[in-house]
C-alpha cells in the first residue's frame, strides 16, 4: 500500500524532475538520471542520503553525477588523522567529509567525476555498475586500455588506478558509488592524502594506496563532461529510458524536504571525526628549548574522537610533575583537535603560575602536542 | 485470555524502569528479577535469535564496526541495531522485531557471518503478529493488532503501518501526540505532525469529528468547536509538551572558560564607566579607510582604541602589570600585548597585539586582520593566545553600552567599548549638535590598582580619541 507522505515525496521529486517531453513512460525499467548543480561536498553527501532514504527504487533505478570542489572523502569507518594531511588541509581550505559508505579514502576535485547508482537491495550489483562505466568509456574512446578488477577498482593501461569503489545498503535500498579521475591535480591529491601523525594504533579501515592517472593525460581532449555525457548515455540505454540529465539543486527543500538537516549533520564534529573508531597514539619527539634537546614521549587514548587518556614523559624535572599532571588532566575528555587544544592550553597557562621559565616551558610542550592533532 | 495476557504483561513493564533503578549495577541480578515475575505471572518473553540477513553478492562474513544498541536496551522494529562493514560496503543492520536486546553476539572488529546469529532479542510472546522473513516488502496493514512499543520509558501505542510511516519520515513516535484511544497515534497524527514540519497543507481528516473524548478533557482550552467544520482544529487536543532536558558534560571552550572565570573570581574587580565622543574620530577614520584598503587592510576602530590604550598605559604602567599568586610582588610589563577578545562560532577567544607601544595604528590594523581571519578558521596558536597584559572588548559590534568586564588573569584590568550611538549633546556655545557617543566600561583589579589611577587612564584614553590629533603629539 502506498501511503500519502511518501507519494507526495516521490511524487515532487518525480514531477519536477520528469521532462514534459517523455510523455507517460512505463517507469517498470526506469531509470532517472540526475545531476547536481553544487559543488559543495556536503550538499552532495546529503542527497545520496535523502535518496537512500526517501526514494522507493522498486521500479526506478537513479544514476547520480556530482562533483566537488577540493575534498578530501574518508570512508566510515576511518581514522582521518591516520588517512589524510589534516593539517596541510586546514591550510589549504581542502574540507574533510566523512561518507556513509565503507571503503577507503578519496581525494575529489573539480576534475573528479562521482557516480553514484541506487538501486534496491535485491538489484544491489556493483560488477554491472562498473562494466556499464568501463563500456561508456570504451565508447568513447575506443583505444583506452581500461578493465574492472577484482577489488571493484577500474585500471587504465592495466597500471594506474582511475577509479575506487565504495557501497551502502540499508534496509530496503542500497547504493554503489565510485570516483573517476579525469583531471584532478595529482599533486595536491598525494600531498593531502598522505599522513604525517605517527604512531596510530587502530582497527579503522585502511587504506589502500594505488598509483593513479588523469583520463585526461592519457587522451588530452576528454573533459569531465564528456564523460558524464557518456556514461549517462549508456546507463539510459541499459535502462531503456531517456537520455535526459535533470538537474537537482542540493539546497532545495521543496523537492528534497529535510535535506538541509541532512547537510548540517554531515558537517559536524561528532560525525566527521567523532564517528573515529577508538584509537590511540604512541610517539615520541624532539623539542628544541634553549640550547638542549630533549625527548618526549607522548601516549594518548581517543575514543569517539575525545581524549580519553593521556600520558606524558619528560626529562626529569624539566617541569614540574604535580604541573606536569595538571596539564595533562586539562585536557582529559576534550576533541583531540588543535583548536580546542590550544583553547585549554591558553586557559591553563593563564591561570598556573607566572614564573616566566615555566610559562615558557609550558607553553612549547602544548604547542608540540597541537603538532599531533 | 489473550487481553489478559497484555494486561498483565503490561503492568510488568510499568515496574520495570523502578527495577532499574534500584538494580543498575548487575545486569544478571537484573534478569533474574525478571525471571522471577514471569514465573509467578505470565510467560512474556521469548527470546528470539535475530540471524545475520544475506547482504548479497555472495558475502559471507562481514566486520562489525559500530554497535547502535547495547545488551538491555529496547528496540523497535526497523531502528538500526548496528553497521557492518564487507570489502568497501557500509551496511546498517536493522531490527527485524521490538523487544528488548538481551545479548550481542560480537564485538566490535570481530568478524560476524551471514545466516548465524548477531543479537538475541526477548521479544513480547503478547503480540501475535509472527516474525516474517522479509518485513520490508510487505508491511503488515491487514494486522490491526495495536502493538506495545517503549520508547525509554515512555509507552506509545502504534500500529505497525503508523510505525512504518512514521520511520519512513525520520519520525520519533514520543514527538508525536496520538488522538486515538488510550494516546494512541493514529495515521492522522503523523500526518499533522508533518504537515506542521513541512509546512504543507493536508486534506481535512473525514475522522476527524468521530475521534472519542480524551481523559484529560479538563485541562483542554475551551475553544469554540464549529461542527460544521470537518477540518480538525488541533487546539481541541490537550497540549502536549514533550520536550526534555538535556545534560552534557562541560569539555573545550566551555571548559576553558570555566576554569579561566573561576581563577578571574579572586580578583576584586572594580569597575569605571563613562562614554566618549567620537564624531571626530568617525570622520578621521573615513578618511583613512580607503588608504588602508589600498595597502589591503580593512580599518576598523580598534586598531585606534588599541594605540590609545597603549599610549595611556606609558604614563600608567601599573594597569599593565601583574600581581604573583601571593600578592607579594607586582611585576610591570614591558610590552603591551593588548588583547582583543573576539566572537566565533566555537566560543571566545582572546589573541593579543604584540609590542603595540612600537607599533603603529596601520600595523595593528594589519595584525588585527591576521588575527582575525585566523580566528574565525579556528588555527589561532598559543602564541597569538598568551601572553596578553591588557585587553579590550569591543561588545559593541554586537550590542550593548554599558558593561561589566571580567579581568583575564594574570591581567589587571579589561575595557568593554559599547556601540557607537548618534545622541544629541551640548557643545561649547550650548548648542545641541549629532554626536557618536560611545560608552567604555573599565574593570581593574582593586588589590594594586585605585579608582583614581583608572579614572585618570581612562580620561587620557578619552582625549586621544576625543582629539585624535592630540595623539600625533605622543606617538613613538
Amino acid at each position: 500500500m502506498v501511503l500519502p507522505s511518501l507519494v507526495k515525496n516521490c511524487l515532487q521529486l518525480s514531477c519536477i524532475l520528469r521532462t514534459p517531453k517523455a510523455g507517460f513512460r512505463s517507469t517498470t525499467s526506469g531509470g532517472l538520471i540526475i545531476q547536481s548543480v553544487s559543488n559543495d561536498v556536503y550538499q552532495n553527501l546529503a542527497v545520496e542520503d535523502w535518496i537512500h532514504d526517501h526514494m522507493d527504487l522498486e521500479n526506478q533505478q537513479v544514476l547520480f553525477l556530482w562533483r566537488n570542489s577540493p575534498a578530501v572523502v574518508i570512508g566510515r569507518h576511518q581514522n582521518p588523522w591516520q588517512e589524510c594531511n589534516l593539517r596541510l588541509m586546514r591550510q589549504k581550505n581542502i574540507k574533510l567529509a566523512r561518507r556513509r559508505s565503507g571503503g577507503g579514502t578519496v581525494y575529489h576535485d573539480l576534475g573528479n567525476i562521482n557516480l553514484t547508482f541506487f538501486t534496491t537491495k535485491k538489484k544491489y550489483e556493483r560488477m554491472a555498475n562498473l562494466k556499464l562505466v568501463v563500456k561508456a568509456l570504451k565508447a568513447l574512446r575506443p583505444q583506452l586500455e581500461v578493465h574492472v578488477t577484482e577489488r571493484y577498482d577500474i585500471l587504465l593501461d592495466r597500471q594506474y588506478k582511475i577509479s575506487g569503489t565504495a557501497a551502502k545498503l540499508g534496509r530496503t535500498t542500497a547504493y554503489h558509488h565510485c570516483t573517476l579521475l579525469c583531471n584532478a591535480d595529482k599533486f595536491v591529491l598525494s600531498s593531502v592524502l598522505k599522513s604525517p601523525y605517527k604512531g596510530i594504533k587502530s582497527n579503522a579501515t585502511p587504506s589502500v594506496s594505488a598509483s593513479v592517472k588523469n583520463l585526461f593525460e592519457e587522451d588530452p581532449s576528454l573533459t569531465c563532461e564528456m564523460l558524464l555525457d557518456a556514461i549517462a548515455e549508456e546507463y539510459a540505454t541499459q535502462h531503456q529510458t531517456d537520455h535526459h540529465i535533470t538537474l537537482i539543486n542540493p539546497t532545495d527543500e521543496t523537492v528534497l524536504p529535510g535535506i538541509s538537516n541532512k547537510t548540517k549533520e554531515l558537517q559536524t564534529w561528532e560525525w566527521l571525526y567523532g564517528k573515529t573508531p577508538q584509537f590511540s597514539i604512541s610517539t615520541c619527539f624532539n623539542m628544541v628549548y634553549k640550547d638542549s634537546v630533549l625527548d618526549v614521549k607522548v601516549d594518548m587514548d581517543v575514543k569517539h574522537g575525545r581524549i580519553e587518556a593521556c600520558n606524558i614523559d619528560l626529562p626529569e624535572q624539566w617541569l614540574p610533575p604535580a604541573l606536569c599532571s595538571e596539564l595533562v588532566k586539562n585536557f582529559a575528555g576534550s576533541k583531540f583537535c588543535p583548536n580546542e587544544t590550544t583553547t585549554l592550553a591558553t586557559a591553563f597557562l593563564r591561570v598556573c603560575p607566572q614564573d616566566d621559565e615555566l610559562h615558557s616551558r609550558c607553553s612549547l610542550l602544548c604547542e608540540n602536542l597541537i603538532m599531533l592533532m | 485470555v489473550c487481553i489478559h495476557h497484555v494486561r498483565s504483561c503490561s503492568s510488568i513493564r510499568f515496574v520495570r524502569p523502578k527495577y532499574v533503578c534500584v538494580f543498575d549495577k548487575s545486569a544478571v541480578k537484573f534478569s533474574h528479577q525478571q525471571r522471577l515475575f514471569r514465573t509467578t505471572a505470565v510467560s512474556c518473553g521469548q527470546i528470539v535469535q535475530f540471524k545475520l540477513s544475506d547482504i548479497g553478492e555472495g558475502i559471507t562474513e562481514v566486520t562489525v564496526k559500530e554497535w547502535y544498541i547495547k545488551e538491555g536496551d529496547s528496540v523497535s522494529q526497523f531502528d538500526s541495531i548496528c553497521e557492518v562493514q564487507s570489502d568497501k560496503a557500509s551496511v546498517t543492520i536493522t531490527s527485524r522485531y521490538d523487544g528488548i536486546i538481551r545479548k550481542l553476539h560480537y564485538n566490535l572488529d570481530e568478524i560476524a557471518f551471514v545466516g548465524k546469529p548477531l543479537v538475541d532479542i526477548e521479544i513480547d510472546a503478547s503480540k501475535g503478529v509472527a516474525p516474517e522473513e522479509d518485513v520490508v516488502e510487505t508491511p503488515p496493514m491487514s494486522h490491526e493488532e495495536h502493538t506495545h512499543q517503549e520508547i525509554k520509558g515512555h509507552k506509545t501505542l502504534a500500529t505497525p503501518a503508523v510505525r512504518r510511516l512514521a520511520m519512513e519520515n525520520n519520525i520519533k513516535l514520543s514527538e508525536v501526540v496520538g488522538t486515538g484511544k488510550d494516546n494512541r497515534i493514529l495515521k492522522e497524527d503523523i500526518l499533522n505532525y508533518l504537515a506542521k514540519q513541512t509546512g504543507a497543507i493536508l486534506p481535512p481528516s473525514p475522522k476527524a469529528e468521530i475521534i472519542p473524548p480524551l481523559p484529560k478533557s479538563e485541562t483542554v482550552p475551551a475553544a469554540p468547536k464549529d461542527k460544521a467544520h470537518k477540518i480538525p482544529v488541533p487546539v481541541s487536543r490537550p497540549i502536549v509538551f514533550s520536550g526534555k532536558d538535556k545534560t552534557e558534560p562541560v569539555t573545550g571552550f566551555q571548559k576553558a572558560m570555566v576554569k579561566t572565570m573561576s581563577a578571574a573570581l579572586k580578583i576584586p574587580h572594580f569597575g569605571y564607566c563613562d562614554e566618549i565622543d567620537l564624531t571626530q574620530l568617525v570622520q578621521l577614520r573615513e578618511e583613512l579607510k580607503p588608504l588602508a584598503q589600498l595597502r589591503g587592510v580593512k580599518l576598523s576602530f580598534m586598531p585606534f582604541f588599541i594605540k590609545a590604550a597603549s599610549l595611556g598605559l606609558l604614563q600608567y604602567p601599573i594597569l599593565n602589570a601583574s600581581l604573583d599568586e601571593n600578592c607579594q610582588n607586582v611585576t610591570y610589563k614591558a610590552s603591551h600585548n593588548i588583547g582583543v577578545a573576539m566572537d566565533t562560532e566555537q566560543g571566545l577567544i582572546v589573541p593579543n597585539v604584540k609590542n603595540v607601544q612600537v607599533c603603529s595604528v596601520f600595523e595593528i590594523a594589519s595584525e588585527l586582520n591576521r588575527l582575525q581571519s585566523l580566528g574565525s578558521a579556528g588555527q589561532l596558536g598559543t602564541n597569538d593566545l598568551t601572553g596578553g597584559t591588557f585587553t579590550l572588548s569591543n561588545i559593541g559590534t554586537i550590542g550593548g553600552t554599558y558593561t561589566k568586564p571580567v579581568i583575564l588573569p594574570p591581567e589587571v584590568a579589561i575595557g568593554a567599548l559599547g556601540k557607537i550611538q548618534v545622541l544629541p549633546r551640548f557643545n561649547g556655545k550650548g548648542e545641541v549638535f549629532k554626536a557618536q557617543i560611545m560608552n567604555v566600561s573599565w574593570s581593574a583589579d582593586h588589590r594594586i590598582i585605585d579608582g583614581a589611577t583608572m579614572a585618570r587612564f581612562s580620561n587620557l584614553w578619552k582625549s586621544y580619541l576625543e582629539n585624535p590629533a592630540s595623539m600625533l603629539l605622543d606617538l613613538k
